[in-house]
This record gives structure tokens, C-alpha cells and sequence, in this order.
């Protein structure tokens, strides 16, 4: 173990540890075996099974007695042609915009309203996370009547205020929409945790120092709070960006994809071409356009915000 | 060895996943008992002289109509539209709005999310038109009967408004029965079971009306052997489908369910036909079967059948007219169906 400095670290004391009789080699070894459970789990769940999809793109789908022939780009080919993924991409793209800033919004603003001295906060805080903690399968059963025209919750309450009745999961321009709403209220909760833990680290005497110097509450949130959140908010939005392509529970369960794959999104298509049509080299192909769109979405917000972020 | 669809044979074939029931059927009572099913459900049970399935959950499509709401709208509470027009005319007078011109009760309502296919073949079937050819290998979505059966469901929401607009779903149609939702709705008999407990009211179950003909596809599960079973295995899961189908149990599955019991003997047990005696409904999915015909099921069955169905939600949404989402429809099945017709 190597000296730190005494200069950059006072309080750290010189002493070596008892390790003087470990060789480097040694160390090395040791370095690796702690390493290797890790390292043995993301290379078999993660690393391999993308190289092994990335192969297997190439190839045709085998069929019974029919084994895989080598194709090269045909299955990328198809893609291309395909309607029905550019409608899932567009679909999931749309997703995308509108579930990640309304959720990373509502989390923050549900945040700071409950960091402070609200009566209920526990029970405030409960309320917000519990969306969270259900599982997605259950509470988009319960989602579905929600919409369901007539009687559903959703159209008693714009009866009420004198509305037409309306197929909100059965019509092509809602349907999304809807599925949005139930993303958003299911995610918001998660985030808010995070922000809510990074809100209560942050001192107090920020808040102390800005009401002396008379600033008004929003601007102290824009000028001090939201930067000094940047890291909570790089966090969430890599989770947002994930849950926007990686959650499709919902649309199994109330819409399947319809009407007329108006509600397909990405990860969606490639389960039906995959276990429904059971076209696997198809899915193969379709799975690493997620895997570059998703590389693509990390490698930019870890690039662009990186430099925006403050860390303490 | 396990309950799949029955329209997916082709597909399980094309797989090489399953072994044919043929080789087990050794003995002259074996093969008395597999000719013990109704003819209906062994129609997509058997393909190139060989029985691949046996029919265990079989159902077909039968109207379930509100006795009291009939009552209501002065129709005849025991008597069921027979005829398309009869249907269209009966939900002209049960469709019912308020002051606003919001509508509070449907005449009638066909589900139409997830597999709306199902629902379109009994009305293909009933203007007297297949969907597929026994082979599995040529669909038909494009004929002029078939795009006139898309077009009465889409008339029925848009032209004559007795229909709910857009994507109905399948899930929630029965709870909007009870819910006095409609008067009339088109679902499975296997759902009779359901009905009977939770409708608070009333109701009978008919045949669906006729248009050319009267006409069902069937529909529900059947056995499957797999091929990578030893033959113990397969003897015994042979054993096994033996005894479940059996009259008395064939016939207590139908009763605590609604699906159709399999054999015509298991209509014949003590307990069914108390069961029928004491509620008539029960015999109405029977019944049907001189008019059922097989599930559409083709090669590729999953990608072909949503190929349809994407062309039946398109147009009952309104996005493409009937014709061009039929021909669509017929488009993207030739081709896939392309390598399979050799």
C-alpha cells in the first residue's frame, strides 16, 4: 500500500499496515480473485450474451431441423424495411420524451416540497413512494380500468366535469399518452428518493446564508440547489433514459402493443419477434440497435454532463 | 407434454418440437377413443394424415345479450338476434344516450384488443368465406366477403353507432357487461362460468347470428407430445391425456369453466347433463359446433394472425379503410408464408 503523501492527507497516519511481507505478485493475485466474482457475473450476464447476440445477428434464425446459415447484413437489411420497428423506435423515442422530463421534474419538485416542514411529511413521502414499490404486472391491471371507457375512474371524473366518453387505450392518439401517465407515476416516486436523500445532505447554512443575503426561495433553488443536485440529476436521468427503453410491463399487460402497434415500443417488438414468433436472429439484429441506442444515450450524458456537474 | 394452442400445430411442426399421437394409438380402444372428439376441435388437431393434438380447453364465440335491457327496449327478452340485420337493429334500439348525446349503454360490443382475429373469423365464417386453407400454406384476407365482414364491424361503430369506437378490449368486456355497459357481447363460452356468477341480472347465451350461414371459429388448447421425451415419458403422458378427458372429467372441466366439453359422450354423463337441465346456456357453445370451423392457423401462425390483426385494429380505428388494411393484411401474409409453399 503505497504512502499518502502527508501533505494532501494530515490526518493520516504514517505507519505502514501489517502487509510488509506481501510480494506484488502476491497483491496481484489477491487484487484478481477479489475481482473475479464481480468480473465472472457481468462477463456471463452482460458481456458475453451482447458478443453472442452480435453474432448471432449474422446468421439466419435455425428452424427445427434447419440449422443457421451465415447472412451477413440481411438481417439488418430487413430491418430497415420493416414498418413496424421504425413505428416501435418512433413510439419509444416519444416515450422517451415525454416520460424522462415529467418524471425527473415531478421527483424534484415532490422533493423539495417535502424536505421541509410539511405536516404529514412521513406519510406524504410513503404516499409518493409507494407507486414505486408496487409491481408494474398488478398495478397496470388496475391502470387498465382505470381507462376503460364508461365506467372507468378516469372517465367518471371528466363525465363529471361534462366530457365525452373516449377509448383511451383503443384509439391511436391516446394510447401512448396513457401508457406515458402510468411511467411517469410509477417512476417518479424512485427518483424522488434520491433526491430527497441528496436535498438532506446538502447544509443547512447555504439556506442560512441566502436568506440573510434576502434571496427570494426560487432564486436561491436555481442558483444553489439544482446545481449542487447535478450529480442526483445526472443519476436519475441515466436511470430515466434506461426505464424509458427497458420498461414494457405496461404494454403487455393493457394494450399488447395495439391498437394497430400504436403502442409497441422497442424492447417490446424484439420480446414478440423473439418468444412469439420465435425469429431469433431477427431479435438479434433488433437487440443490438437497443444496445447502440442505449451506448449512445450513456456515452453522451456521461460526456456532456459530466462537465456540469460539481462534485463535492 | 402441455396444453398450447391449437392453431399453433403448424408452427410446433415447423419446429420439430412435437411427435405425432399416430404411434401410440396401437390398440383398437385407442383408436375407437381418439375418433370420440367432436370433428370441429379435431380440425386443427390433425394435418398430412397425422393427429398432432388432442383437444382438452376448446371453446367457440357465442352472444351473451341482456334479458332485462331487451326488456327495456321492448324486444323480446328471450329471443336473440338470428341475422346480422336482426343484430344491427336490435342494438340500434338498445343503444341508449343521455341528454348530452353521451351514450350510456352500447347495443353491442365485439372485443377487439389482442386478437381480434378471432372475433372477425366467426364473422368471415358466417358471410361464408375461409380465412386459410387446411394445408396452412394460403391465407384469404383479401376477399370480397372477408373485407364485407370487416366492413359490418367497422359500420357498426361508425356508420350505425351501436358500437364502441376504436380498439375494444378483451380483458375488460365481460366486467362491462355487468356493469350494464352493452346489451349485447361476443365472447367466449368460456367465460360462462364467469358470467353466470357476477351478472346481476338476466341473460341468455345464443348462437352468433348468421349472415350467409351461422359459423364459429373454435378456439382453446389442446395436448401436445414433445419430441424430446423418452417414450416412458410419452406413455405416460398419454396415460395421462386418456384420463383427463375422460367423460366425467371432460364434463366437470365444462361445467366449472363454460369451455366445451371435448367428447360427445362427456354430454351424456349424469353431472352434465343435470348441469344442462338446470342451465340451458351451457349446451349453446355445443350446440354451435355443427357450424364451427377450424382456428385460423397457418405456418408461422403468430406473425400471420398479427398481420391480420394489425389490419382489423387499423381499420376499426379508423386509420385505413377495410379494403386497404385487408389487402395489407394479404400483402404481408403471402410473404411470409412464401417459403412454406412447396
Amino acid at each position: 500500500m503505497p504512502r499518502v503523501s502527508r501533505s494532501l492527507n494530515p490526518g493520516y497516519e504514517t505507519q505502514e499496515m501489517p502487509r510488509a511481507s506481501m510480494t506484488r505478485s502476491t497483491q496481484w493475485l489477491h487484487a484478481w480473485l477479489l475481482l473475479l466474482p464481480a468480473m465472472a457475473l457481468l462477463a456471463l450476464f452482460t458481456h458475453y450474451p451482447a458478443v453472442a447476440t452480435l453474432w448471432h445477428s449474422f446468421f439466419s434464425t435455425p428452424k427445427g431441423a434447419r440449422p443457421a446459415v451465415f447472412v451477413g447484413l440481411d438481417n439488418y437489411r430487413q430491418l430497415t424495411e420493416d414498418p413496424v420497428f421504425w413505428q416501435a423506435l418512433t413510439n419509444n423515442l416519444w416515450f422517451a420524451l415525454g416520460t424522462i422530463p415529467a418524471s425527473i421534474a415531478i421527483a424534484l419538485l415532490m422533493a423539495v416540497w417535502v424536505n421541509g416542514n410539511v405536516a404529514g411529511r412521513g406519510f406524504l413521502r410513503l404516499a409518493y413512494f409507494t407507486p414505486t414499490v408496487l409491481p408494474m404486472i398488478a398495478v397496470a391491471n388496475i391502470w387498465l380500468f382505470f381507462y376503460t371507457p364508461e365506467y372507468g375512474l378516469l372517465e367518471k371524473a371528466l363525465g363529471g366535469l361534462g366530457f365525452q366518453t373516449h377509448n383511451w387505450l383503443g384509439s391511436k392518439s391516446t394510447a401512448l399518452a396513457c401508457l406515458m401517465v402510468v411511467t411517469v407515476w410509477k417512476e417518479a416516486g424512485f427518483f424522488m428518493i434520491f433526491y430527497l436523500a441528496a436535498l438532506q445532505s446538502m447544509s443547512p447554512h447555504l439556506a442560512d446564508a441566502a436568506a440573510i443575503e434576502g434571496a427570494s426561495r426560487w432564486h436561491f433553488f436555481r442558483r444553489v440547489t439544482f446545481p449542487l443536485l447535478m450529480p442526483t440529476t445526472l443519476f436519475v436521468l441515466v436511470n430515466a433514459v434506461i426505464n424509458a427503453f427497458r420498461l414494457v410491463d405496461h404494454v403487455v399487460v393493457m394494450t399488447r402493443g395495439g391498437p394497430d402497434n400504436a403502442t409497441s415500443l422497442l424492447l417490446y417488438y424484439i420480446y414478440e419477434i423473439g418468444f412469439r414468433f420465435w425469429d431469433s436472429a431477427y431479435a438479434a439484429a433488433l437487440t443490438m440497435v437497443l444496445l447502440a441506442i442505449l451506448g449512445l444515450a450513456a456515452l453522451a450524458q456521461f460526456w456532456f454532463l459530466d462537465r456540469k456537474v460539481h462534485y463535492q | 407434454m402441455s396444453v398450447l394452442l391449437s392453431t399453433d400445430m403448424f408452427t410446433l411442426i415447423d419446429e420439430d418440437a412435437i411427435v405425432p399421437f399416430d404411434p401410440l394409438l396401437r390398440t383398437p380402444e385407442d383408436q375407437a377413443w381418439v375418433k370420440g372428439f367432436y370433428p370441429a376441435f379435431m380440425e386443427n388437431s390433425q394435418t398430412g394424415g397425422n393427429i398432432w393434438g388432442i383437444p382438452f380447453q376448446r371453446s367457440t364465440i357465442v352472444l351473451y345479450w341482456n334479458k332485462e335491457m331487451f326488456k327495456e327496449a321492448g324486444l323480446d327478452p328471450n329471443r336473440a338476434p338470428a341475422t346480422w340485420k336482426e343484430m344491427q337493429e336490435y342494438a340500434q334500439k338498445l343503444t341508449r344516450r343521455d341528454a348530452s348525446g353521451k351514450v350510456t349503454q352500447w347495443g353491442v360490443q365485439i372485443p377487439s384488443s389482442g386478437f381480434p382475429y378471432w372475433l372477425f373469423q366467426a364473422l368471415t365464417t358466417e358471410n361464408g368465406v375461409p380465412l386459410m386453407n387446411a394445408a396452412g400454406t394460403e391465407t384469404y384476407y383479401d376477399k370480397p366477403e372477408v373485407i364485407e365482414a370487416l366492413q359490418y364491424w367497422v359500420d357498426l361503430a361508425r356508420k350505425y353507432k351501436v358500437h364502441p369506437e376504436g380498439v375494444v378490449d378483451w380483458g375488460t368486456t365481460p366486467k362491462d357487461f355487468f356493469e350494464r355497459k352493452m346489451a349485447m357481447m361476443w365472447t367466449t363460452t368460456g367465460n360462462l362460468t364467469n358470467v353466470k356468477n357476477n351478472a346481476k341480472f338476466d341473460f341468455g347465451v345464443a348462437m352468433l347470428p348468421a349472415n350467409k350461414r351461422r359459423g364459429s371459429p373454435t378456439g382453446g388448447g389442446n395436448f401436445y407430445l414433445f419430441k424430446q421425451s423418452k417414450p416412458e415419458q410419452q406413455a405416460a403422458a398419454f396415460k395421462f391425456v386418456k384420463w383427463i378427458t375422460a367423460p366425467q372429467r371432460a364434463a366437470q372441466w365444462g361445467i366449472d369453466t363454460g369451455y366445451v366439453a371435448v367428447r360427445p359422450d362427456a354430454w351424456e354423463t349424469p353431472a352434465m347433463k343435470k348441469y344442462v337441465a338446470e342451465f340451458a346456456p351451457a349446451a349453446v357453445a355445443r350446440d354451435q359446433l355443427q357450424f364451427a370451423v377450424a382456428e385460423l392457423s397457418t405456418h408461422d401462425n403468430q406473425r400471420v394472425t398479427k398481420a391480420l390483426n394489425d389490419g382489423l385494429q387499423a381499420a376499426l380505428t379508423g386509420t385505413k379503410t377495410a379494403d386497404q388494411a385487408m389487402k395489407d393484411a394479404q400483402r404481408e401474409a403471402e410473404r411470409l408464408l412464401r417459403s412454406y409453399k412447396k
